[in-house]
């Protein structure tokens, strides 16, 4: 019983992934998207994994549209078959993109406002609590973490924004260090400042920001060790 | 079968933000055009064989459905030409709109602008 991460060509995020968790006692190994997710990780089917990282990077080259090609892979409808069983799923950055342009997530993220790689600490107000991935959090606490794209703006039509609101599904939106959810705070010009969402169900989550490269002591605090106690 | 190509056009819809065309613009207004909006789109040509101009479009529209759009963000539109030795008869064939997308969303603003004052 593992976790894996999915390595895509491209993907350059999925070692932190894998040192971050094995950092908080989780079981994870890198399953390369060629091999399957059931044979690659070395279980009899999807269902019987222990949760399923998609990494940030750049796959494909972030051709067409970042996360476009990736989220057209065989293994990412292997991806949905385990999300269907209630397997824990976390999408970050480029997995955030790969989960949004695979219909796991809903609305897009597309090129930041200021047309720029942003790569950045930014505060992140926690906007439930009684989810796997927020679990370890209070509701409003505010969390630290790094963000690093280029295509992070959250897009969605009013209709899905105001479904998100109501099914109280945004995880997390940039705020200042105080929690006030402002435009300044805002990176990338996202919509509502969501920085992370929850899917159909909320064992799929994704987000732009880094917990990963925020979860060793030593490197880039502890913040987001939290998110991925959805794991533990 | 014939041999056409089809040519998609992929562009953001009305109202979502396109930070690199503004950023294209300032450029343009650096170089001192004078214009008011610039849009930009993603053009596909995508040569295939089919029975029909409307086989052709509908294969043309499914592409797009499937992978070269991403209907949260952009529209998209088809047109279908025949793909000829030496295109003399070339056939308009099939237009496909993709979501009632006005037709000049994916044209330049700034087509007849003569630079005001050159900068180099």
């Amino acid at each position: 019983m593992t976790v894996a991460v999915v390595q895509f060509g491209g993907s350059n995020c999925d070692r932190d992934a894998v040192a971050a968790l094995s950092h908080l006692g989780v079981d994870a190994e890198l399953v390369w998207h060629d091999d399957g997710l059931a044979d690659g990780s070395g279980v009899d089917t999807p269902a019987d994994l222990d949760g399923i990282v998609l990494p940030g990077g750049f796959s494909y080259g972030d051709y067409l549209r970042a996360g476009a090609i990736a989220a057209r892979t065989p293994i990412v409808e292997a991806v949905e078959t385990a999300v269907d069983a209630g397997v824990p799923v976390l999408g970050v950055c480029n997995g955030a993109q790969v989960g949004a342009e695979s219909g796991l997530t809903p609305g897009a993220f597309t090129t930041n406002a200021s047309a720029r790689f942003q790569c950045e600490h930014v505060h992140l107000r926690v906007e439930r609590a009684d989810t796997p991935w927020t679990a370890a959090y209070d509701a409003g606490a505010v969390i630290e973490v790094p963000i690093a794209h280029a295509e992070g703006r959250f897009v969605a039509d009013d209709e899905t924004a105001d479904r998100l609101d109501a099914e109280e599904r945004v995880l997390f939106r940039y705020c200042e260090p105080d929690g006030t959810v402002t435009d300044a705070a805002n990176p990338n010009g996202s919509r509502d400042n969501v920085a992370g969402v929850l899917g159909e169900s909320e064992n799929v989550a994704v987000m732009m920001p880094h917990p990963e490269r925020a979860s060793l002591p030593d490197i880039g605090g502890t913040d987001g060790q939290g998110v991925l106690r959805a794991f533990a | 079968m014939t041999a056409y190509t089809a040519t998609v056009t992929v562009s953001l819809k009305g109202g979502v933000l396109d930070p690199e065309a503004e950023t294209t613009r300032q450029a343009l207004d650096r170089l001192g055009f004078e214009l008011e909006t610039l849009r930009s789109a993603d053009r596909y040509e995508v040569d295939l064989d089919a029975a029909s101009a409307e086989e052709a479009a509908d294969r043309a529209e499914s592409m797009a459905e499937r992978l070269l759009a991403n209907p949260t963000i952009h529209d998209y539109e088809v047109s279908v030409a025949e793909r000829g030795a030496g295109d003399e008869e070339e056939a308009t064939g099939a237009e496909t709109d993709g979501e009632a997308t006005p037709a000049d969303t994916s044209e330049s603003a700034a087509t007849d602008s003569e630079p005001a004052a050159g900068e180099s």
